[in-house]
């Protein structure tokens, strides 16, 4: 098992190295998010690939839902997903009221007169 | 005493896959953003440098090491408790002159290459842990001390283990102090 801070600090600055890229105007705001995402996409292929080697194949998008609120969920960040609601036509929202990659920032004060700009962005 | 004893306070431990992964990724975005390996491997450096700056002092409040009073014991202690407690691994640590101001980290087993098979063609020279080296760097240069940290071998370039060397600088300020005293 690796340790939290150390990661929490590396995902630290990966953010704070693709928001710096967005501020040099290299390029556009959208693109980094985009890379971002792609980390994490093949962050995300990658982990599935190893969780689900002996899992049973799964029978319908809801089951995919659940495997992902409460093992995957349970695997990565060491608790489940809070809430699960659907409009049963293919969206869904996952709602986890302790993130853990963001509680150290939310725990205090510090924070949170940027936590509203973040918001309307 | 009726007072209850203060329980220490969980430290969490992450999927150690996660980590690995999230770091592959991110060597993975750097060599598409930039074309030579030197500059993924500065960039690398900088951003262990940003992070060893910060893990030092969760390190420190964590660990209750004592004050340090020679380069090896330094070793020592980033070796068996830094390593230990962030990587779950224990480098060997050997002393490289006679001076003893340079040292060696032997990593027979490197928890952040474990799903590298090998380098990327093209990419020879690129340090893929780099990381690890920027992130001793600053979390020394926060204690005081000025030192070069690189990779003397490299299991991913055909070596036989991974060596991290830790070379200590003296402070160009350490006479003045002594002659004030």
């Amino acid at each position: 098992m690796a340790d939290e801070a150390l990661f929490l600090l590396l995902h630290n600055e990966m953010v704070a190295g693709v928001y710096k890229s967005a501020e040099q105007g290299e390029v556009e705001n959208g693109r980094c998010i985009t890379k971002l995402e792609n980390m994490g996409f093949r962050v995300g292929q990658g982990l599935i690939e190893r969780f689900t080697k002996d899992t049973a194949r799964f029978k319908d998008e809801l089951d995919i839902m659940k495997f992902i609120c409460k093992d995957f969920w349970t695997t990565v960040f060491k608790k489940q997903i809070d809430n699960l609601r659907t409009n049963h036509q293919g969206i869904y929202v996952l709602q986890d009221n302790k993130f853990r990659l963001l509680t150290q920032m939310s725990a205090g004060k510090q924070y949170l007169e940027h936590a509203s700009k973040a918001n309307f962005r | 005493m009726s007072r209850p004893v203060p329980r220490r306070p969980e430290y969490q431990k992450i999927n150690k896959d996660l980590f690995v992964l999230t770091y592959g990724a991110l060597v993975a975005q750097l060599c598409k953003d930039y074309e030579k390996d030197e500059d993924v491997n500065k960039y690398l450096d900088k951003m262990g440098y940003g992070i060893g700056t910060r893990l030092v002092e969760d390190f420190l409040a964590r660990s209750c090491v004592r004050r340090c009073h020679s380069y090896s014991e330094i070793t020592d202690i980033i070796a068996q408790v830094a390593f230990k407690m962030y990587l779950g691994v224990t480098p060997s640590v050997t002393c490289n002159n006679a001076s003893r101001n340079e040292f060696s980290l032997i990593l027979d087993k490197n928890p952040l290459s474990e799903f590298v098979e090998e380098l990327p063609a093209g990419r020879s020279s690129l340090c893929y842990c780099n990381l690890l080296c920027g992130i001793i760097r600053g979390a020394l240069e926060m204690v005081h001390l000025a030192a070069d940290v690189t990779f003397l071998q490299d299991r991913l370039k055909g070596d036989s283990v991974t060596e991290i060397g830790i070379t200590f600088l003296k402070q160009p300020n350490e006479k003045k102090y002594r002659r004030r005293k």
